[in-house]
């Protein structure tokens, strides 16, 4: 074996660990997925290619409700994050020095640590009915009786932007980290204040951290199944369990593969969108 | 905005209690976790019944600790069996293509690189569903053709090895590449120069500066998979992995023997996590 062919075969058993599982696992399912969404039974185990799933979605008004309702909620809940997060990441990339700053930021990751099911769990045991904060509300004497603050809305965006958190506090305080003091000292030199600083040299700066961070989020929240369900309550509308619903209680997998495509389309969409507004590409955001 | 940039007394006060209250807001909900685990009562709520261990380790029923109940330990068990397949199998893919990418120039590079993160960007959800549906068309063309019945490629613990898979490699590969990039070729050439084949200069020199990058990739491929929830859900079997059983009496509403869980996965996964930063830190 001369050397070439051993360099090949060598390129060649590296790359077959990726090319099965790429196309195994990732490109073959979702094209099988699409075939199956793309059909519909016409008589037992006789399909027949159509668009009636995709359809049926825009004609019953609770699936596309339930759609849009989905996207809005995690574009407000990215919002909030986002909002929120900022000051923080703020504070620890460059108003803390040495141990506080390592220590705060390590405790901003705990949550990530600690299975989604335990964080939501909290929340549970803090707003249900006879949880901590009504019986605190009783106690100081701002409420009569039990205080139902679970199966909301408000409940719903609490637990997205805490369990998103972190997604947006790494990259943010990764971006804000390596913005020189000097460049900040000097917009004030220059006459600025603080608020043309920050929107004409710190935003700017961070906004690679931005973009991936929201896009992060973004898509965590879309795809997010237990906050929605366990803190919305069995009548909370959201499209992941929908699709939970067709393929596993109603066994109507074509129905459900055509909800997975919305939203991978919808994932896929705001992702692209946010990748082309910042000029940036998936490579240099994840990778 | 800066230390060195003197601010209003009262902007920085507000500043001050602004991140005390983020601080407060993040641990607030997993210490209740904590603390009802030892609440003397048969409901994780308040009043405060008093301190007792039955969450832990009583053994009769209806106050069943945790460490008596034979379910709830069985789908540790299996948990822990998915995430060890799951760490083994990211980690080797995860290596070879940290190689691949780092080291090796071929066509549709950059394509193949975008194409690998795809993962990261897919729903868990969708991930889930599109490899049930894709391997129940195998199932059921296998059974109409040659009438086999593959019982794994039905809702299984194999596939929720199989779908963790699918993006936790993604993860992987993209901790063990980045500890590759820094490695100074050089040092594979002497060895080599002193009569080391490539292989066990690869072996020898190589390999014991990924370690960390590995270790530290294993840990978190471990811990994502062990708490993982949305991919499982939709590929798990009659074996029901922790989080699917816990989400099942999350929804029924039950005692605080879900808190010793919680506590002890909290304690657990911490331990791990400070074990990653430790292994990591190390040696760079």
């Amino acid at each position: 074996m001369n050397l070439k062919a051993a360099t090949r075969l060598s390129l060649f058993l590296l790359m077959a660990p990726l090319l099965v599982w790429l196309i195994g696992l990732i490109i073959l399912p979702h094209a099988d997925m699409l075939a199956i969404s793309l059909r519909e039974r016409v008589a037992v185990r006789t399909y027949e290619f159509s668009f009636a799933n995709y359809g049926e979605f825009f004609n019953e008004p609770l699936y596309w409700r339930t759609f849009a309702r989905t996207a809005i909620m995690s574009i407000v809940a990215t919002a909030l994050t986002l909002l929120i997060s900022f000051p923080v990441s703020y504070y620890i990339a460059k108003m803390l020095r040495g141990r506080l700053k390592a220590f705060l930021f390590l405790l901003c990751l705990v949550p990530f640590w600690v299975s989604e099911l335990v964080r939501t769990f909290g929340w549970m045991i803090l707003l249900r009915e006879s949880g901590v904060f009504s019986n605190v509300l009783q106690w100081v004497g701002m409420a009569d009786g039990p205080v139902e603050m679970l199966y909301n809305d408000a409940t719903i965006m609490v637990g997205l932007v805490y369990t998103s958190m972190l997604f947006m506090v790494v990259p943010l305080v990764t971006t804000l980290d390596s913005l020189e003091d000097a460049q900040v000292e000097a917009g004030y030199d220059l006459g600025g204040n603080a608020f043309s600083v920050l929107r004409t040299i710190i935003i700017p700066h961070a906004m690679p951290g931005i973009v991936s961070g929201c896009i992060v989020v973004f898509m965590l929240t879309l795809g997010n199944y237990l906050t929605p369900v366990l803190l919305g309550g069995k009548d909370n509308l959201w499209f992941t369990a929908q699709i939970y619903t067709q393929f596993i209680t109603r066994f109507n997998w074509e129905q459900g593969a055509a909800f997975g495509f919305l939203l991978l389309g919808l994932s896929s969409l705001i992702v692209w969108s946010g990748l082309k507004l910042s000029r940036q590409t998936l490579t240099e955001t994840m990778g | 905005m800066i230390p060195s940039i003197p601010q209003p007394k009262s902007f920085r006060v507000l500043y001050g209690a602004y991140i005390a209250l983020f601080f407060v807001y993040l641990v607030l909900p997993l210490a209740v976790v904590a603390v009802f685990a030892f609440n003397d009562s048969m409901f994780p709520s308040l009043p405060w019944g008093g301190f007792t261990l039955d969450w832990f380790l009583n053994d009769t029923e209806p106050r069943l600790g945790l460490f008596h109940d034979g379910r709830l330990l069985e789908s540790i068990w299996t948990s822990f069996f998915i995430a060890c397949w799951v760490t083994v199998l990211s980690v080797a893919v995860g290596t070879t293509n940290a190689f691949l990418f780092e080291r090796r120039e071929f066509p549709f590079k950059s394509f193949l690189y975008m194409l690998m993160l795809l993962p990261l960007v897919v729903p868990g959800v969708i991930l889930g569903i599109s490899i049930l549906v894709f391997s129940s068309t195998i199932a059921n063309w296998l059974e109409n053709s040659y009438g086999i019945d593959l019982e794994f490629l039905r809702p299984s613990t194999f596939l929720v090895i199989v779908g963790q898979f699918s993006f936790i490699a993604t993860i992987t590969t993209l901790v063990i590449a980045a500890r590759l990039r820094k490695f100074d070729t050089a040092l594979e050439e002497a060895a080599q120069s002193l009569g080391a084949s490539r292989l066990t200069a690869v072996r020898t020199v190589t390999m014991p500066y990924l370690k960390p990058a590995i270790v530290g990739a294993a840990i978190v491929a471990f811990l994502m998979s062990f708490e993982n929830f949305n991919t499982t859900l939709m590929l798990a079997g009659s074996d029901q992995p922790l989080t699917i059983a816990m989400y099942g009496r999350l929804r029924e509403g039950s005692t605080p023997e879900l808190n010793a869980l919680s506590l002890l996965l909290m304690t657990v996964s911490g331990g791990l996590a400070l074990l990653s930063v430790f292994v990591q830190r190390d040696k760079d």
